[in-house]
């Protein structure tokens, strides 16, 4: 280390390197399948030895090191079919590939190949998070909650099932999109040694951003900052769902939130005339009028409850393809018209989510506003019934209690 | 993607598709085959990438309760009424959909009975709350 500073990369820094690195040996004819195994077999050396040994080049090294992988591979494959052939001379590992590729290309591309419409989504989100995302495949199971082995088999399984696919093609943007809001959406409050699914989505979002126009891209990234944003006054410090009218919102993070409102805009300035921002700038724009009120009471839900209007009328049949957003016009509909109004509303859902915890929780809510508290108790104990986290059973048998308690429900 | 358990009861639940005998009075190849079943979906289920974990209970119940202050905890094996559920084991299986776990779940109850006839086994689908060590 004579001079020159010792590189050790912390590991953020060496998962940025996986897509380069990925991209320029699928790039130069290695196949995805094989390329990819490679070089998670590089990280997980790099992982292991770069803390005694940093390299020179780390981007260099991962390719060397993954490139010998192949070699490797390709000689035992060879040797299987034909091993009274005397050893050929061995092919030298390649040096860097020639032509070094835009950053956000590299990530773009493999986006497309990871995030292929024929990969179940359990599938994409496993690829995604180890082939751009850089994550190693225990990493991704313990951020599952599932064994090592059985990670391993769906990103395998993943694999085969792209093999014979061509992948020069451009994929579809807008699966790349949900898949990525899958990974957002999987976080939870996990132990802080396991992987951190929701950081991990932004840092995806946003180097997707670096390789896309797409207005839905930006849309995205502001929709998950500004909802990350909020995520430290979520839980009290004994754990429990603090709602989004009662959070302390002093704690709420006003960095991202800075960062996700500039985005926004700069996705609506790229959007063209000829049609409507899309359902992720518009979530986004519904949670910047959020994150813009200092005070609950302050909250500008004429404003809100037009761009949900916008969301509701980007599908032909919201009740159907799109309740979430339908149920959440109902909570806007009831603080600008008033409950009895946005209680009507969550009647047309009753068919599509009367099984849904979410559905009674919004009713339980509206029900309170009204002063029905009987009503608000008994909804919240039906919503309890159907949820399917802790926390937020936990939450909805609290509202039942208390709705109960206040409401002089005695039996 | 949503967990799920997959319950085996050695009794209880709704009313049998048809009476059977308990294992241990089937033909020998019948219980081989009936065990060798349950090892060929946990191998499903790890190459589907959908595989948790896998476990068996043994039928001995003892129910334990606090004793109250300063004495020991109560006990009891019995007797219980033949009507209430007793587990008898579990795949816990990571889905995509909970039709995904409904489907794995009448494949398990189509495991060889008698004669190697389907069981037609009820088995009870349980969704794993995310939040819960295992979730």
């Amino acid at each position: 280390m004579e001079g020159s500073p010792a590189v050790t990369p912390d590991e953020g820094a060496l998962r940025v390197l996986v897509p380069r690195v990925l991209a320029g040996l699928v790039r130069r004819g290695e196949d995805f399948d094989t390329a990819e195994d490679a070089l998670q077999d590089a990280l997980v050396e790099a992982l292991r030895t770069w803390p005694e040994h940093p390299p020179r080049d780390p981007r260099a090294w991962l390719t060397t090191v993954a490139t010998r992988r192949l070699v490797d591979a390709r000689r035992s494959d060879a040797a299987r079919r034909r091993r009274e052939e005397a050893a050929a001379a061995e092919p030298e590992p390649e040096p860097e590939p020639g032509a070094v590729s835009d950053e956000g290309d590299d990530t773009l591309f493999l986006l497309f190949c990871c995030c292929h419409p024929g990969l179940s989504p359990a599938s994409q989100v496993a690829l995604t998070l180890r082939a751009v995302g850089g994550l190693t495949t225990r990493e991704i199971a313990d951020a599952f909650y599932v064994p090592e082995a059985t990670m391993a088999q769906r990103i395998s399984r993943a694999k085969a099932a792209l093999r014979g696919r061509p992948l020069d093609r451009p994929g579809d943007l807008a699966v790349v999109l949900r898949v990525l809001y899958l990974v957002y959406t999987a976080a939870h409050h996990g132990p802080p040694d396991r992987v951190d699914l929701a950081v991990e989505a932004i840092r995806l979002a946003r180097a997707l951003t670096l390789a896309t126009d797409e207005p839905e891209a930006r849309g995205l990234l502001a929709l998950m900052l500004l909802g990350h944003a909020r995520l430290p006054a979520r839980l009290d410090a004994a754990g429990r769902i603090v709602p989004l009218d009662r959070q302390d919102r002093g704690r709420w993070d006003p960095r991202e939130i800075a960062e996700g409102v500039r985005v926004l805009q700069s996705a609506l300035a790229r959007q063209t005339d000829d049609r409507p921002p899309g359902r992720y700038q518009v979530q986004a724009a519904i949670a910047a009028l959020h994150a813009d009120a200092a005070r609950a009471e302050e909250t500008d839900w004429p404003q809100i409850l037009s761009w949900y209007d916008e969301l509701v009328a980007l599908t032909d049949d919201p009740v159907r393809d799109d309740p979430a957003a339908v149920l959440g016009r109902a909570v806007a509909v009831g603080e600008v018209h008033g409950p009895a109004a946005g209680l009507r509303e969550t009647e047309r859902l009753r068919e599509v989510l009367g099984e849904r915890h979410r559905w009674h929780a919004t009713r339980g809510h509206l029900h309170e506003l009204a002063g029905d508290l009987p009503a608000a108790a008994a909804a919240y104990a039906e919503a309890a019934r159907r949820a399917t986290d802790v926390a937020e059973r936990d939450h909805l048998v609290r509202r039942a209690a208390q709705a109960r308690a206040n409401g002089g429900v005695t039996s | 993607m949503p967990k799920f358990l997959l319950l085996k009861h050695y009794r209880g639940g709704p009313e049998l598709h048809h009476p059977f005998p308990p294992m241990d009075r089937w033909a020998p190849e019948d219980v081989e085959a009936h065990i060798a079943f349950q090892h060929h979906v946990i191998a499903l289920l790890k190459e589907r990438g959908e595989y948790v974990g896998a476990e068996a209970l043994t039928p001995v119940r003892t129910w334990v309760r606090y004793g109250g202050p300063d004495a020991a905890p109560v006990t009891t094996d019995g007797p219980h009424p033949e009507t209430s559920d007793l587990v008898a084991g579990w795949f816990m299986i990571d889905v995509e959909s909970r039709e995904r776990a409904i489907e794995l779940a009448a494949y398990v109850s189509s495991e060889p009975g008698p004669a190697g006839e389907p069981l037609y086994e009820w088995i009870d689908v349980r969704e794993i709350m995310s939040g819960s060590p295992a979730g």
